[in-house]
């Protein structure tokens, strides 16, 4: 039997052409946006001596997480440095932060919203599944589209990828409040916006930089791979080596995501720990 | 009661399920809560609830888990809301009002207490008792005062920068009364207070609330599934069952006229003795012999009486003592003109009316005498032998 190919590949296609079209006013001000974004903080950043920039990026991860974790960013980052990779590892962390910032700014108040509408969070459960089960490469393919290739399209595929938990753990950290938390605020006649705003945000709060933390990651190693639509940074050097067959290189680009992976996750997890010791 | 009403229960219904007013007429049929539940898949949780508070009155809905108390009372300030029925406190329909309406009501005239004290964590002790008026946007000054005067009031003062998390359970409910309090609320509204405190602190929680109700003056509607909490509490008790209401009264008509088998089955786990008191068991107190009685009409009345014993009063009936038939047969030989030389007044005991049957005990046990009951005036109203005591105990745990 010879049963015919359901042309869904065909479909997405026309679909993708068609809002690549309708879209581009939008796409065109959201890709503005973004390239700005990057190059302002790349410019900015490396206009900055390198070695200040390391002692500042140290006082601010003691400030954060303590000293071990400081000590631990003074001899990453000056590795990094001897290692002539301090230039693409600016650019990995503006791409990161962009994609970060813009994730939680669309996540958190989604996550919200699940957490207080269970129609809402029945829609959307089903999507982030979906979207976190997708291999990651496939976001880089519309992105292409939409923004060319380059650093703007790398940000729209992370943001796509790293926005799951932001909205995940938004959700949960609202919906596992206790009832009686959720009742005795409202026996005291709080409005919606007192009862988000006094109660359920400040509960969940420990939750939501759980997820704040694992956007993070998931961005770093998204915009790595994102390399291979343009990117740049760390993960272009990583992709620069595996074409040329220089695995030395490419380990030494892989080290330096490694150190930066290390760096941001102490620092999110103890700033989420500090929350948690002052709120239970 | 002539006081006015504060809070009217009106056939109050709350059925959870979808449709659930589909529920209401089945009750009205008389289908059982199960039969309802095999039907139509909806759990009834309040069916059928009326009852009135009165101004200043302490209620306490009793009942065991899943009798419906927990719904019942967050249907009155419709933290949940009422399938049917209405809410009527001080003759707003709370039932009726839209959103706005219902916010102010809660900021107003109720405060409540919860279970689990529903402390919120990330604010500190003041900060959770100042919540209330934070909401209603008092000034900052303000409501500090107001919430370090409530902290005061149940005996916190100086734990105001503390974390909840800092607080043994005791203090914790302490908090969570005065954030109640701090609105100055007409009415309490108290869910299982103090049933997750250990039996010490508790008897402590219970013992200042009665304190503080007596300086305060609050409509308390108090919710607990301990029957000797009820007891104790209580103005009047709703005892609940299956969503219904089995019998409302005063702990007195609950413990001596348990309206059906349920109530009574409930009642006899009851510590009696800590609830009924001397007029309780207290048997008329006659005869009595005169001082001027001689003392063979003593012994006559004795012996019509069978008693080895009789108590001595004036003409009033006030108290002067006790006379054993041994010392009047004496004084009789002896040709005593009056009983006021053989009445002996130390060997007698005397209690108030209100003494409670536990302090009773050992009197009657120890000397074998009957005990007097007598009033402010110290006028004889009845007496207690130990067979009274153990009479009115046993009566009530073979109902």
């Amino acid at each position: 039997m010879n049963v015919p190919k359901i042309p869904l590949g065909a479909g997405i296609e026309a679909i993708l052409n068609f809002l690549t079209n309708a879209l581009s006013p939008l796409t065109r001000a959201f890709s503005n946006g973004v390239e700005l974004g990057i190059e302002g903080i790349v410019t900015g950043l490396s206009l900055v001596p390198p070695i200040i920039l390391i002692v500042a990026l140290a006082l601010l991860a003691w400030k954060l997480a303590g000293y071990k974790i400081a000590i631990f960013a003074i001899i990453g980052l000056l590795f990094i440095w001897n290692l002539r990779l301090w230039d693409p590892t600016l650019s990995t962390l503006a791409l990161v932060l962009i994609a970060t910032f813009l994730a939680m700014v669309l996540g958190i108040p989604l996550g919200i919203l699940a957490g207080l509408y269970d129609p809402f969070h029945k829609f959307v459960t089903p999507i982030l599944d979906f979207m976190q089960t997708m291999p990651a490469f496939v976001y880089l393919i519309p992105a292409i589209p939409f923004f060319g290739l380059g650093p703007v399209a790398a940000v729209f595929a992370t943001i796509i990828f790293a926005i799951p938990p932001a909205i995940r753990l938004t959700a949960l950290g609202i919906r596992q409040i206790d009832v009686e938390m959720i009742e005795a605020s409202e026996a005291f006649g709080t409005t919606t916006m007192q009862k988000l705003r006094k109660v359920q945000l400040p509960l969940a709060l420990p939750t939501i930089m759980a997820g704040v933390n694992q956007t993070i990651m998931l961005s770093l190693s998204m915009v790595v791979i994102a390399a291979m639509i343009g990117a740049g940074g760390l993960g272009g050097e990583v992709w620069r080596a595996i074409q040329r067959l220089r695995p030395g290189q490419g380990f030494e680009a892989g080290l330096a995501v490694v150190i930066i992976a290390m760096l941001l996750d102490r620092i999110t997890q103890s700033i989420t720990k500090r929350n948690r010791a002052d709120s239970v | 009661m002539e006081e006015k009403v504060k809070i009217r229960v009106e056939n109050l219904y709350k059925v959870f399920g979808r449709n659930p007013a589909r529920a209401v007429d089945m009750v009205k049929k008389g289908i059982s809560k199960e039969e309802i539940l095999k039907k139509s898949k909806l759990a009834v949780g309040v069916a059928d609830a009326t009852f009135n508070v009165y101004e200043g009155e302490t209620v306490v809905v009793m009942g065991l888990s899943g009798s419906g108390k927990s719904t019942l009372i967050r249907c009155v300030n419709r933290l949940m809301e009422p399938t049917a029925g209405r809410v009527i406190v001080d003759d707003v329909d709370v039932t009726a009002l839209d959103a706005n309406g219902l916010r102010d009501i809660r900021r107003k005239k109720f405060g409540m207490v919860f279970q689990s004290f529903a402390l919120f964590p990330h604010k500190t002790v003041v900060e959770n008792v100042e919540f209330g008026l934070e909401v209603q946007d008092v000034d900052p000054e303000v409501r500090r005062k107001k919430a370090e005067d409530a902290l005061k009031l149940v005996g916190l003062s100086g734990w105001g920068d503390y974390l909840p998390e800092n607080l043994s359970g005791g203090m914790k409910q302490r908090v969570g009364l005065a954030r109640a309090l701090a609105i100055d609320p007409d009415i309490l509204l108290m869910d299982e207070a103090f049933s997750a405190l250990d039996p010490l602190i508790r008897t402590d929680m219970q013992d200042e609330l009665l304190a503080l109700e007596s300086r305060v003056k609050k409509t308390i509607l108090f919710i607990t599934h301990d029957l000797d909490e009820a007891l104790k509490m209580g103005d009047r008790i709703v005892l609940m069952k299956d969503g219904k209401i089995v019998q409302i009264g005063t702990p007195e008509e609950i413990l001596s006229k348990p309206a059906n088998e349920y109530v009574e089955r409930f009642v006899e786990n009851v510590d009696i003795t800590k609830v009924l008191t001397a007029q309780d068991v207290m048997k008329r107190p006659t005869p009595v012999a005169f001082v001027k009685d001689g003392p063979r009409t003593a012994l006559r009345k004795m012996k019509e009486a069978g008693l080895s014993g009789i108590f001595v009063v004036r003409q009033n009936h006030e108290l002067v003592g006790h006379v054993t038939a041994d010392r009047a047969a004496q004084a009789a030989k002896d040709e005593e003109k009056w009983l006021d030389g053989i009445t002996n007044a130390d060997e007698v005991s005397s209690v108030p009316m209100d003494e409670p049957v536990r302090q009773i005990f050992p009197l009657v046990a120890e000397n074998g005498n009957p005990v007097a009951v007598v009033d402010g005036d110290n006028i004889l109203k009845g007496v207690i032998v130990r067979g009274s005591v153990l009479a009115a105990l046993a009566e009530r745990g073979e109902e």
